[in-house]
């Protein structure tokens, strides 16, 4: 790559690497070396299996070298006598030996294969069992700084990496490394001389593969960027064509796209050309050292030293001893990525959750749902507090709304009330008991929080609904949907409550998936309700149908609306209006409107006004 | 296949170098065992250290050739097959921008990115290593074969026989893991949507404490994932005991009838040991033909799946004619609209509508009655099934496509940003502008905030850079329509993010572009509506009314239903 062609990618990239990205990595590289410590943890339970794999796996090679072995013995022993006196024996029992050998060896291998492959696959199964509900028992505050993307990718490109390696490399490996420990001291045993003639090839081949190693590791990373270089750009060009088409952006697309798969094409051919390199300079070092064990064995045979079955043997075993080393290179890269991975999951594993579950949880049978901040302090980050001193009560029943501009802390106290965060500083009280005295379990049950995100899982409609309480007779979703005044649209859909609802719930419109969200939470029917509520993509007709569900859904239970469009306000039984973590104004909205010239009555003109 | 061949073309050189000398490495590799039986049954066995040395030489010197010659073939290789690659993918990404919204819709990204990866590295593999040594492999394998029947015909005999079944073993094993894979590779994918799932969703699961039901399926479908896995390393671990196996029996045979032919004369020691070096040769080339025929069979799939792609032509194409001076007359006459997909349930019919230079019309109606594609029709992004949609009295199909796009502008509700540097989003529609047209554009659109930027204008944004709020994408959309000096700016729902404030600023300084400019705006609210002249009502593919807002909202029914506000909110408000 040239250096204008980085400054010109540079250019059109733009600059990232914020702050935030340096700390993500810190997390990651907070356990490098973590693998290790991991991978003894999940291999325990295998120990003895382990072992009996390398008792397998010694058999195996055991039988795997003797055959060249018995190749000379068949040659030194075995023909004279045939020679001198017809006599076919010791030839068929060197024969029946090698046999043994060949089906001995057979055996084991296709033993070792599987066992060692039951473990690789066990193994992967519990890395996936544990990172899965790890994150799932992560707290938000650790999803917010974690985006959903890394997310994913460690539970699929990092697993998959492992998976790659079980599956490809690591029967490779250890074969490899017992072939060439086992030959060299075989070769050693058959003529020592010789065998150190052979033996002289070692620094080499180490030599070679070490740099081999080494410059694979780098360009291989940089193929990895290259290639997520030319994915991102085709994925986005192709996912924005309506603006690449509207606006006449494809020459300059052409443009970048060339620049880009020119890099992964000369990266590619850096890496291709390695190989190009490693692969005949093993086979060169291999040649000579045949050719020299040729000459000097020759000469050590014209002596009488040697004989024509040792030499056989050496040339035999040359062979095995070479070929594993072309193979190890190209499962390095595989190695090389899946040690990466297991040090990220590592990391992530040793996360402690920001919200722990009680040691000695407090009972609350039937919540009541009487919500109280007592004295409350709260900063995301050290020092730079969000909510200051926070006293508030909300009755059992009352409906809040929570108003103020971006940043005053609405969000801040509804993630309290849920505890996806625990207070810097004070108490957050569900009926008079402290919220981190409370399991989750007993907690969600009582306090149900709805995000503006109205996630619908892929599955019906009818399993959507029942998310938060998946016992739901059918009867029992029906009326809850009914109630919400969703049930027509529902059952106008193909396959009514069988609908299957595809990507994110593409099918259904914006209001109607705050419906069907709604109608989960109705099901769910908790004491006290958060409602992260925004409708600002509605059209009027939805926003509409919407408000008249929610009145329904808050009837005869808490609730605490962050209300970003002021539509919400006009239900609520009561509204405080928040700024730089505090209440400046508490009341009912009627006599707030009344009041005249407050912060409140300000934003209800404006919003008047917008209305037109 | 066959038609790719057009890209190897300017390769041929290579190609040939790579054949012959994958051919000369094959016949030096065949003599370095011969001239080690010459060494072992000459001087060794006779005693005579004479010819012990020049053919040793011999044997280095086919040995450093060996190794030059695969070394100068991989060199060339590489070279030549990621040009290939690399040409193939740049042809289709730039098919691919040509091909119209209607190809567009249908495809998802995803599935067009696994041919530009996947299907091209399969072809790239096949010319690179499986067209060659399909054919190099046979070669050798019949020629190995040759010289061993030559050398010894009983044991020849042998070895021929042992090829066949590990032939037909590869390719039956290959296909069947081809299955079991593919099983593996869906299951994998399942997992991972379950995952991305769970990723996306964590907030809802916690909200209503789902994480162990969530969990438990995600622990069941990996459960299943590791069943397909051990079948898959039981089939391959019996494929490749056997592919050991037989070789291995092969040189038991070998040995029993080798000796007995040696003791018996009718074979030397140094063929005996030239025989087995010369049969364990062949093990790699016999058992990869199976593998090799797999994947041909792969590359084969993927140039189909490669050519439907380039086979599909874009039916928009543009005209000729250019208008000198537009004024931004836009017209819809009798217009229909239906997707290809469905032809017989129109989305837009007889549409009539006549934006005058220099007026703004808004568009309202509920959800799906068809306002967005009836933006899309102006800039060609579809074509009218019927009828006709006109600009300075020219229909849009006559114009030069990018004459055309040129006149037009559209900011979308939801804005594609690319991963890229603000600047670079911002000049989508023209890579020319001042600096002070861009800050022009950004006042207009009320998105100084891209001045806070921790690069300012360079810094990256989109998925794999900054993230920005639904609001500032919004006004980063906008900016980079008003930023193109289009004839006719179209707004389809662009401000539905912003807060009440914004919205307010944004239509203020819309208006004044809007005095000169064309304006199409698709509206839910009616403060967006007031930035038009007049408003057209869309109801069920067809416009209804049009006329003043306050006149519609005075007279019509349906109008007042779609932008009046919430009825309680009437009463608190009279």
């Amino acid at each position: 790559m040239t250096p204008t062609g980085k400054s010109a990618e540079t250019e059109w990239r733009g600059i990232a690497k914020s702050d935030e990205d340096e700390r993500i990595e810190r997390i990651e590289r907070k356990f490098v070396g973590g693998s290790g410590t991991l991978l003894r943890e999940l291999l325990r339970p295998y120990k003895f299996a382990i072992w009996v794999l390398i008792a397998i796996v010694l058999v195996e090679n055991a039988a795997r070298l003797s055959i060249p072995y018995l190749v000379k013995e068949g040659i030194d022993t075995g023909i004279p006598p045939i020679r001198d006196d017809n006599n076919l024996e010791p030839l068929f029992v060197i024969v029946g030996i090698v046999l043994l050998a060949t089906v001995t060896q057979a055996v084991a291998r296709n033993f070792f294969l599987v066992r060692s492959g039951k473990v690789g696959q066990d193994v992967l199964f519990e890395v996936r069992r544990r990172v899965f509900r790890h994150f799932q028992a992560l707290s938000p505050a650790f999803h917010d700084d974690y985006t959903s993307g890394r997310v994913i990718s460690r539970q699929t490109s990092d697993v998959d990496a492992i998976y790659e390696m079980l599956e490809t490399g690591f029967d490779g490996l250890v074969t490899a490394a017992l072939t060439l420990v086992g030959t060299a001291g075989l070769l050693l045993f058959l003529d020592v001389e010789l065998g150190l003639v052979a033996l002289c090839c070692g620094p080499f081949l180490f030599w070679l593969t070490n740099w081999f190693r080494k410059s694979s590791a780098s360009s291989y990373r940089v193929t990895r960027e290259k290639v997520a270089l030319v994915i991102v750009h085709f994925v986005e060009s192709m996912g924005g064509i309506r603006a690449v088409q509207a606006f006449r952006r494809e020459p300059r697309n052409q443009e970048i796209f060339d620049d880009v798969n020119d890099q992964y094409r000369a990266a590619n051919l850096v890496a291709f050309r390695l190989v190009a390199w490693f692969m005949p300079g093993i086979r060169l070092i291999g040649n000579v050292t045949i050719a020299v064990v040729l000459l000097y064995g020759g000469y050590l045979a014209y002596h009488g030293e040697v004989t024509v079955g040792v030499l056989a043997a050496f040339l035999l075993y040359l062979r095995q001893f070479f070929e594993p080393m072309m193979e190890i290179s190209q499962f390095y890269n595989t190695f090389q990525s899946a040690s990466a991975a297991l040090d990220k999951l590592a990391g992530v594993l040793r996360e402690e959750p920001g919200v722990p579950e009680p040691t000695r949880p407090a009972a609350l049978p039937d919540a009541r749902g009487e919500l109280r901040f007592d004295g409350v302090d709260f900063a995301y980050v050290e020092d730079r507090r969000v909510l200051d001193d926070l006293d508030l009560r909300v009755p059992a029943g009352q409906t809040l709304a929570i108003v103020g501009t971006t940043g005053a802390g609405k969000t801040t106290v509804a993630k309290l009330a849920t505890r996806f965060y625990d207070p810097t500083d004070g108490r957050v009280l569900l009926d008079d008991i402290d919220l981190r005295d409370l399991t989750s379990d007993v907690l969600r049950r009582a306090v149900v929080m709805v995000t503006q995100e109205n996630y619908l899982f892929s599955g019906t409609i009818a399993d959507n609904i029942r998310f938060g309480r998946p016992d739901a007779t059918m009867a029992e979703v029906e009326a809850a949907t009914r109630a919400l005044g969703a049930h027509d649209f529902i059952t106008a859909l193909p396959d009514g409550y069988d609908t299957v609802v595809a990507n994110q719930g593409g099918r259904l419109s914006a209001g109607q998936r705050q419906l069907v969200a709604f109608a989960r939470a109705f099901l769910a029917d908790p004491a006290v309700l958060i409602l992260d509520e925004a409708t600002s993509s509605l059209d009027v007709p939805s926003e509409r149908l919407v408000q008249q569900a929610l009145r329904t859904v808050l009837a005869g239970r808490t609730a605490v609306i962050i209300a970003h469009r002021l539509s919400t306000v006009e239900i609520a039984d009561r509204v405080i209006v928040m700024e730089h973590g505090r209440i400046v104004e508490d009341g009912a909205p009627e006599d707030l409107i009344s009041a005249g010239h407050g912060r409140y009555s300000d934003l209800h003109q404006a919003w008047l006004d917008s209305l037109a | 296949m066959w038609r790719l061949r057009s890209y190897l073309r300017p390769h041929r050189a290579a190609l040939v170098v790579m054949l012959s000398t994958a051919l000369a490495g094959i016949v030096v590799a065949i003599s370095i065992p011969l001239v080690i039986r010459e060494l072992i049954d000459g001087p060794v066995t006779d005693g005579e250290l004479g010819p012990v040395l020049p053919l040793g030489l011999l044997v280095l010197a086919l040995g450093v050739l060996e190794a030059f010659l695969t070394w100068w073939r991989r060199w060339i290789q590489s070279n030549a097959v990621l040009n290939v690659e690399t040409a193939m993918r740049r042809d289709l990404y730039a098919h691919l921008q040509a091909l119209p919204m209607t190809f567009h819709s249908r495809w998802q990204s995803g599935q067009l990115l696994s041919r530009a990866t996947t299907d091209l590295s399969s072809i790239r593999r096949f010319f690179g290593f499986a067209m060659l040594f399909l054919l190099i492999n046979i070669l050798q394998v019949t020629a190995v074969t040759v010289v061993l029947l030559v050398m010894y015909w009983p044991l020849g005999l042998v070895v021929a026989c042992t090829a066949a079944p590990i032939v037909w073993l590869s390719m039956r094993f290959e296909n069947e893991y081809v299955l079991v894979s593919r099983r593996v590779q869906d299951e994998q994918g399942d997992l991972a949507t379950r995952a991305e799932e769970a990723a996306v969703a964590i907030r809802v699961i916690k909200s209503f404490g789902r994480n162990r039901y969530i969990s438990d399926q995600y622990e069941a479908a990996a459960r299943t994932l590791h069943a397909t896995s051990m079948e898959k390393v039981r089939l391959s671990a019996r494929f490749w005991t056997f592919l050991e196996v037989i070789p291995n029996l092969a040189v038991v045979l070998v040995l029993l009838l080798g000796a007995i032919g040696v003791g018996r004369g009718a074979l030397t020691p140094g063929e005996l040991v030239a025989f087995i070096t010369l049969m364990l040769s062949l093990v790699w080339p016999v058992s990869s033909l199976g593998v090799i025929l797999a994947m041909s069979q792969e590359a084969m799939t993927s140039a189909a799946r490669i050519h439907e792609i380039f086979d599909t032509r874009s039916d928009i194409v543009g005209g000729t004619r250019t208008i000198e001076r537009p004024r931004g007359h836009l017209r819809f006459e009798h217009v229909d609209f239906a997707f290809p997909d469905a032809l017989d349930e129109p989305v837009l019919r007889d549409v009539n509508l006549d934006i005058r230079p220099g007026e703004t019309v808004a568009v309202v109606g509920a959800t799906g009655s068809g306002k967005t594609s009836l933006t899309a029709l102006v800039p060609r992004l579809f074509d009218v099934t019927g009828g006709a949609v006109t600009i300075d009295g020219v229909d849009v199909r006559e114009l030069d496509l990018v004459h055309l796009r040129q006149l037009v502008a559209t900011a979308f509700e939801d804005p594609t940003l690319f991963s890229m540097s603000a600047r670079e989003n911002l000049t989508l529609g023209r890579a020319d502008a001042s600096d002070a047209d861009i800050e022009e554009a950004l006042d207009v659109a009320q998105a100084g905030f891209v001045r806070d930027l921790p690069w300012g204008l360079a810094t990256r944004i989109g998925e794999q850079g900054m993230a920005l709020s639904g609001g500032q994408r919004q006004r980063l959309a906008l900016a980079r329509a008003v930023l193109s000096r289009p004839a006719v700016l179209v707004l389809d729902d662009t401000l539905s993010a912003l807060d009440v404030h914004t919205e307010a600023l944004v239509e203020e300084a819309l208006r004044r572009v809007l005095v000169d400019t064309t304006g199409l705006i698709v509206a839910h609210r009616a403060s967006t509506v007031l930035l038009a002249d007049r408003v057209a009502l869309l109801q069920d593919g067809t416009i209804t009314h049009v006329g003043e807002h306050r006149e519609l909202l005075a007279t019509v029914p349906a109008y007042r239903e779609l932008l009046a506000a919430d009825s309680s909110l009437e009463e608190a408000v009279s």
